[in-house]
């Protein structure tokens, strides 16, 4: 391993029959660095984690984690890695105490430091008072707190979390991302799924993947920089689907995509092209209420390189 | 092989097994049920088999013939009939299975030849019943015809006929022939067989449907410390399952047990490895709980009931079918057990099919770990 390299991925792919999942995909991930995977469903996302944690072989490429070959060596790659996965996967019928020694027990943590362990998952939890609680009874933020502290038990170096916060409510995703920032802090490497824009902006660095391939990586600003090539205009109006219309391929419009019930432009000069715009809105007698530029968000970046429908940016 | 490890999955399994008290009901009363159905059901003993007779001569010789009949255990005379006609609506409405028709002649013949014919209709839809009813009658009119000799040579003033040679037999093992106590011990063969298949045919399968199996595979658990972690708790309550059918095998059903408790144990213990491994193995490769368990089923039942030998003898089987009893882990455990219980024999009389069964529980233990691989897909 050399320095703090945690993860190093290699033009790894993996086909299932005709169709390819993962396409070439190449990134490496250091240590305390909170990596997100961002990208439509069925982009390869998952199954990308999937082969990092040893448990689908990549058809072609290869990886290392923890400075080990995840297809030769994937037991040892175990042990060095928590993992999370899409679908709540403790067992229901289990107390939150019995989960935690269970997986205490296959992560191979015993005596002192189990009891350590233990105490510090349910503290980080916030389950405390609760370690006899049946774990079906209790609510979506804690059973995603309990499965991440279960994943944690054997202190691992790299850390996948395959869309850990779907399903659950703002507040309790909000301190889901304070643990894993003290996680990260401690030098663990966090790899995330996520299709939240909210969530992405988060991370260290985001890998946009899509269609199975890498399509964009790098820290949030340094997307929108590259991404973006110009700035983006806000525009607010009583008809969005008639202003979309009358905008797409008028001078000075680089691109244009609905966000809600506004308008996102792209031009490559706000204050000289806002004039233009204003004049083509009136020429067709649209009203809008607001135009103003405004910063890009990791959204806009998502639609550039990506598209409406998921399509392959070309 | 962590020991850690195999503790951790033996306890989790542990706790939900006993998190779900249904559950445990069946798997500890399943047992006795079939032990009870499967006791009072099989019966090969033939006893008081409906018969009715028509005698066209009406003489004392023909009634004390037919009285012999009357007399035996082996038949209940239900109607005595006047025409043929009679015989056959009797056999054909199912009231009887045999009919018993003595000739017009009787008497006159036996005076003159020496030798009479009896007429022995049977009802062979069932041929396994009509052969022993048949054996049965012949026996009933051949202890008769020899009290007619012998009343004749004493009539004559002659002395006793001798017969040259007598066959005496002695049967050993199950003296009085009763089906009962060979039954029992291929009973218990086939229930354990089917729990413990059913047992294991669930802890994989059930791991996947709840969606547990997608992290329990990122761990650094190896397949075969999931698997003797999760094979463990059963193994308890298979020997448990074992001793409630052994103790109504010989306490309710009275079969005769003449062997050690120790071959007994650990006998059972070695079927028992063999068939919770088969079930793990089922459980492995069929990612559905309701697929595993029926699969689980089948897959014992039917050999167990047709190849074991307990239903059908394996020496009456056409060799190719013998050799696929041998593929049959109940035909060894079967054997074993009618020895202990009848031969009284030790675990050295049992060398060959304690090594065969040793040797399929070595195969099993090796196929099931390897049906289970640590990888989604």
């Amino acid at each position: 391993m050399t320095g703090d390299i945690r993860i190093r991925a290699d033009k790894l792919t993996k086909r299932f029959g005709d169709f390819v999942a993962v396409n070439a995909v190449s990134f490496e991930a250091g240590r305390g660095e909170i990596m997100g995977f961002l990208g439509p469903n069925g982009a390869g996302k998952s199954t990308t984690i999937r082969i990092l944690c040893g448990l689908l072989r990549p058809s072609s490429g290869r990886a290392e984690v923890a400075g080990l070959d995840v297809a030769r060596e994937p037991e040892k790659v175990r042990a060095n890695i928590g993992y999370m996965s899409q679908k709540f996967s403790l067992y229901d019928d289990l107390s939150v105490m019995e989960n935690l020694s269970f997986f205490g027990g296959v992560y191979g943590v015993k005596g002192a430091r189990l009891k350590r362990r233990i105490a510090f998952a349910v503290e980080m939890a916030g389950l405390a008072g609760r370690e006899d609680a049946v774990v079906s009874d209790l609510s979506g933020g804690w059973k995603q707190r309990l499965a991440l502290g279960c994943a944690v038990l054997h202190e691992p170096k790299i850390l996948f979390l395959d869309e850990p916060t779907s399903g659950v409510d703002p507040a309790s995703r909000r301190r889901f991302w304070d643990l894993i920032y003290a996680l990260a802090g401690d030098g663990v490497t966090v790899v995330i799924t996520t299709h939240y824009m909210d969530e992405a902006e988060y991370c260290n660095r985001i890998a946009l993947i899509n269609g199975g391939r890498l399509v964009a990586l790098g820290s949030p600003s340094e997307l929108k920089r590259s991404a973006i090539r110009g700035e983006i205009l806000l525009v607010e109006g009583d008809d969005p689907g008639a202003m979309l219309e009358a905008l797409e391929g008028a001078p000075g419009v680089r691109d244009v995509a609905p966000f809600g019930s506004s308008l996102h432009i792209v031009v490559d000069d706000a204050a000289r092209d806002r004039a233009a715009i204003e004049a083509r809105l009136a020429e067709r007698s649209l009203s809008w209420s607001r135009i103003e530029p405004i910063k890009a968000t990791l959204e806009d970046v998502f639609v550039q390189l990506v598209g409406e429908g998921g399509k392959a940016a070309p | 092989m962590m020991l850690r490890r195999v503790r951790a999955v033996a306890q989790k399994e542990i706790i939900q097994i006993l998190r779900d008290p249904r559950s445990l009901m069946v798997v500890l009363l399943m047992p006795l049920m079939q032990m009870a159905l499967l006791g009072y059901g099989v019966n090969l003993d033939i006893k008081h088999v409906p018969a009715c007779v028509f005698d066209r001569e009406g003489s004392q010789q023909s009634q004390s013939l037919l009285k012999a009949f009357q007399a035996s255990q082996y038949f209940s005379v239900v109607e005595s009939e006047r025409t043929y006609a009679d015989v056959t609506r009797a056999i054909d409405a199912g009231r009887c299975k045999i009919a018993i028709v003595v000739p017009h002649d009787f008497s006159e013949t036996l005076a003159n030849a020496n030798a009479a014919s009896v007429q022995a209709i049977l009802d062979a839809t069932d041929d396994n019943t009509a052969n022993i009813a048949l054996g049965y009658a012949q026996a009933v009119i051949g202890a008769a015809s020899g009290n007619i000799q012998l009343e004749r040579a004493q009539a004559m003033g002659q002395p006793p006929p001798v017969v040259p040679a007598v066959a005496e037999y002695r049967v050993w093992y199950n003296e009085d022939l009763v089906s009962r106590n060979y039954i029992m011990p291929g009973v218990v063969a086939l229930v354990m067989a089917l729990v413990g298949a059913q047992l294991t045919s669930l802890t994989i399968s059930r791991e996947w449907e709840r969606g547990t199996m997608e992290v329990l595979v990122s761990t650094p658990v190896t397949s075969l410390e999931l698997m003797a972690g999760k094979i463990l708790p059963y193994f308890v309550i298979g020997l448990i399952d074992a001793a409630f059918c052994l103790m109504i095998a010989v306490f309710w059903f009275q079969a005769p047990f003449r062997g050690s408790i120790s071959t007994l144990f650990f006998t059972t213990s070695l079927f028992l490895v063999v068939v919770l491994g088969l079930g793990y193995f089922i459980s492995a490769s069929i990612k559905s709980q309701v697929g595993a368990s029926q699969i689980a089923l089948v897959a014992t039942l039917l050999p167990t009931t047709l190849l074991s030998g307990f239903a059908f003898p394996i020496e009456q089987m056409p060799a190719p079918i013998q050799w696929l009893t041998y593929l049959v882990p109940a035909r060894y455990y079967f054997s074993i057990l009618k020895s202990i219980f009848l031969k009284g024999s030790g675990i050295a009389d049992l060398a060959a099919p304690i090594a065969a069964l040793a040797l399929y529980a070595a195969v099993v233990g090796l196929l099931a770990a390897r049906a289970f691989k640590k990888t989604l897909g």
